[in-house]
């Protein structure tokens, strides 16, 4: 095998200069570090939540703005939410099979047990279907059902970790748990669920670190008036003791599941439908076209939540990379141009083009798996640093298997990349010219 | 020093010159951007707030007695944190600059421009978007603000508010000197009615230097911030003790402790209980590791092109062993030599500034277009050129020495 003889041939040529070898090897190192931190990062904020389940999960939006509304320059787009006669009419249709409208809530919650002081959790006000919907496993007892959901039932279902502090090993079902000044009776503990972003939750939320320790019907938190975490936006003159029912103040999250393209476009119909129905009635002004359908990896990209920092640091690294591989490839240039001799005899001896370019293909591959490891290694104390930040990302800064190999193979393909043309030039050597020149 | 020579023995490698050539555009490019990024935060993490920085300490209290009425408890608060020794004032306050917790109001500085705003639907010309800082007396003494014109709030303006992030209706106002600039462009201040909503008009009495929001938004809007004199009424209040720099530890302490002791039953989560210099922390981290980065990234590309043009050389050099000492044979000086290293690495590192220079205000314009960052000053460009140059003179230096020191005689040796 001729590759194996390539290798060695490689070896030896670099071993002859462990200075320039050295250099190429620590310029790709840095590269490939570098950029390999911020893509990973990258990579754990884009990943899907929900896998196996984030394609049959839409959010439905309307725009009920009026014509004149002009968005504020920082503040939150108000039609990224529902308001509340929009969400229960989307409630009360069932043109999905599977819909939920939801808030997020911070509770006060006052333990039972006497050496607990009373802290704050947070949760979510949702209706009935949130957990066969999204998935969440429960561990005890049950959700809620949709009689519960139109009496405003005062029920409540914890995760694992809450109930556990709460009540110990006991069983929780049955239990009644005081949540912001108000009696509500355990029907569920669910195995603690924080989906990675949390894509259902408001845009002001901490998407990569909240978790939900609780889950309560949407009707008792109204009925209740418990306080609701996120955005409000008002377009209207909204009192304060209607603000929540308001036709004109958007603060709700909903989302449907709909198994089959078909049924998705059944949805998005509908819900242009319901834009021209509201426009008929003279509430909403903006054509009934605007109304959107999101699949749940669309919502995550139109929500953008990379922050523009991180994306400025994955360029910079990419600029690194780049200045990196320029480096490698004038470097090699003068290595592979100085064996013009040596490449000429072995032209002379028979060897084709394509074999010469291979021999310094594989040196330059060489080069970067070399490169490589010392780039994983950088990239491990990169991962570290990052998760030593304060950001609500940093603690998953993790390489998995498939960044592991991922880097490598960059790594490899960068040096080959660079080795290209410096290998191309080398093997444009005439045999017999070289040969009478020295 | 003759350019000739050089440009034929460049031509000679001219891929492995363009190469080098293209590095240091990259490197010169990306570094006077970076540069200029790490310069903006800093600025940026340095901004003065207005506040006697270094003698407050904060503690935020959350109240969960519904039936209990805030501002009796905070008087009797307050009365005991004055107690404390070492403690010169101490204010109940609903937000400080940096803690993020921003109340804004649109207003205006006339009923015609707030009338005018009203039918546009947005803040005109004469019309801000400031936050307002709501305080118990002594606030201004406390925090440590300077009063460039107009006086402190007297105590009979001072009014209570009802449960809520609310403010009260108040007669009387202190804006900074930026926002009085914005509503009443250049005129005096002192006497000019603000209008908030539909509230009566609020009386300018004072105007302090500097005063920064809680979050800060553009440059141009930091210090557009109002301090009234109304007295916090919700269940979460935060105190502001102003204390010797040195006694702010104990006396946060001691704070906490009587806090508790008045009143167990409430909450005083420990990660706001803290100095001001704190908060600054906190706020700016983001941007302190940032800065951290885009420098090592500097630096990083600094040092390999570095490398690179130093390896390059010295492989040069080892390459050109016999024609350097033929030179030498037929009568170069070893200086001569040491300035055709020098000259050939000047020749190559200045073909990288021009085309850099081009580079680097073409990524300007691309971060300017994608991240709203600023235009880059044309006075990095001569900077970053200057230390390209001394940087490419110091890494082609050791492999110049190294030519200048081959013997004449290692023109009769074959390589």
């Amino acid at each position: 095998m001729m590759l194996g003889y390539y290798l060695d041939l490689a070896l030896r040529s670099l071993r002859r200069t462990p200075i320039l070898t050295g250099l190429m090897v620590l310029a790709i190192g840095l590269g490939i570090g570098a950029s390999m931190t911020m893509v990973t990062v990258l990579h754990v904020m884009t990943d899907d939540p929900l896998p196996g389940r984030s394609a049959h999960l839409y959010t439905p939006h309307l725009d009920p703005l009026p014509l004149d509304y002009r968005q504020g320059g920082d503040g939150p787009d108000p039609s990224d939410n529902l308001t509340w006669p929009d969400a229960q009419a989307l409630l009360k249709a069932h043109r999905a099979a599977r819909q939920a409208a939801m808030a997020g809530g911070s509770l006060l919650v006052h333990p039972e047990r006497v050496d607990l002081r009373p802290f704050y959790a947070d949760g979510r006000y949702t209706t009935a279907d949130f957990f066969a919907m999204f998935g969440v496993t429960l561990k005890r007892g049950g959700g809620w059902n949709e009689a519960d959901d139109a009496t405003g039932a005062h029920v409540v279902v914890l995760g694992e970790t809450l109930a556990q502090k709460l009540y110990g090993s006991a069983d929780a079902v049955g239990k009644t748990v005081r949540l912001g000044d108000k009696d509500f009776r355990v029907v569920g503990v669910v195995a603690d669920w924080a989906p990675l972003p949390m894509f259902y939750a408001d845009a002001s939320a901490k998407r990569y670190s909240d978790a939900d320790q609780f889950f309560l019907p949407l009707s008792a938190a109204m009925e209740l008036k418990l306080d609701v975490n996120g955005n409000f936006s008002s377009w209207g003159d909204d009192h304060a003791e209607t603000r929540m029912t308001s036709p004109t103040m958007s603060w709700l999250q909903f989302w449907v599941q709909l198994d089959t393209p078909s049924q998705a476009r059944a949805y998005r119909q509908y819900l242009v439908d319901y834009s021209a129905g509201q426009k008929a009635l003279g509430r909403f002004q903006r054509p009934p076209g605007d109304a959107k359908l999101y699949g749940l990896m669309d919502w995550l990209a139109h929500e953008n939540l990379v922050p523009d920092d991180v994306r400025l640091q994955l360029w910079l690294a990419l600029g690194f990379l780049l200045v990196c591989m320029l480096n490698i490839v004038a470097l090699l240039l003068a290595k592979f141009l100085r064996r013009s001799g040596e490449l000429s005899v072995r032209r002379a001896l028979g060897a084709r083009r394509l074999d010469i370019f291979v021999q310094l293909g594989s040196e330059s591959a060489l080069i970067g798996v070399a490169g490589g490891v010392l780039g994983l290694a950088i990239a491990q104390i990169g991962l570290w640093s990052v998760r030593h930040r304060p950001d609500d990302y940093a603690r998953l800064a993790q390489m998995d298997v498939s960044m592991l190999l991922g880097t490598l193979a960059l790594a490899v393909l960068a040096s080959v990349l660079a080795g290209v043309l410096p290998a191309w030039r080398a093997c444009q050597v005439a045999p017999a010219l070289q040969l009478k020149a020295q | 020093m003759h350019i000739r020579p050089i440009l034929s023995t460049l031509r000679h490698h001219q891929l492995t010159a363009v190469m080098l050539v293209l590095q240091v555009a990259f490197t010169c490019a990306i570094v006077c951007n970076v540069a200029f990024m790490v310069v903006n935060r800093v600025r940026q993490v340095t901004l003065p707030t207005g506040l006697a920085e270094d003698e407050l300490s904060t503690v935020t209290v959350e109240g969960i007695d519904k039936n209990e009425d805030p501002q009796v408890r905070h008087k009797e608060d307050l009365l005991a944190l004055q107690a404390i020794p070492g403690v010169r004032v101490a204010v109940a306050v609903d937000s400080l600059p940096l803690s993020r917790d921003d109340s804004s109001y649109g207003l205006c500085g006339s009923k015609q421009a707030l009338d005018r705003a009203m039918a546009a639907r947005s803040l005109l010309a004469g019309c801000a978007d400031p936050s307002v800082y709501s305080g118990s007396p002594g606030e201004l003494a406390a925090l440590g603000l300077t009063l460039v014109a107009g006086r402190d709030f007297r105590p009979d303006e001072y009014v209570p508010a009802a449960k809520g992030w609310v403010i009260a209706h108040v007669p009387s106002a202190i804006i900074t000197r930026a926002l009085a600039e914005r509503l009443y462009h250049g005129k005096d201040p002192l006497g000019q009615e603000l209008y908030m909503g539909d509230r009566p008009a609020i009386r300018v009495v004072g105007v302090v230097d500097e005063l920064l929001r809680p979050r800060l938004r553009t440059s141009g809007v930091d210090q557009y911030s109002v301090l009234v004199p109304s007295i916090p009424g919700d269940d979460t209040v935060t105190y502001v003790l102003r204390s010797a720099t040195e006694d702010r530890g104990r006396v946060l302490k001691e704070a906490v402790r009587t806090l508790a002791g008045i009143d167990p039953d409430r909450l005083i989560p420990p990660d706001k209980a803290r100095t001001f210099a704190q908060i600054r922390h906190a706020y700016f981290q983001r941007d302190t590791t940032m800065i951290g980065l885009l420098a090592a990234s500097a630096l990083g590309l600094l040092f390999v092109t570095a490398l690179g043009i130093g390896g390059l050389a010295s492989f040069w050099v080892q390459q050109r062993t016999r024609t350097i000492g033929i030179r030498r044979a037929i009568g170069a000086t070893r200086g001569d030599v040491l300035r055709y290293f020098q000259a050939e690495n000047l020749l190559i590192v200045t073909a990288g500034i021009v085309l850099g220079v081009v580079l680097a205000l073409g990524l300007n314009l691309a971060l300017m277009a994608r991240y709203e960052l600023p235009r880059l000053p044309l006075y990095y460009l001569p900077v970053g050129a200057l230390v390209l140059w001394s940087l490419g003179q110091l890494a082609v230096l050791s492999p110049a020495l190294r030519a200048a020191k081959v013997p004449p005689v290692a023109a009769t040796r074959s390589v």
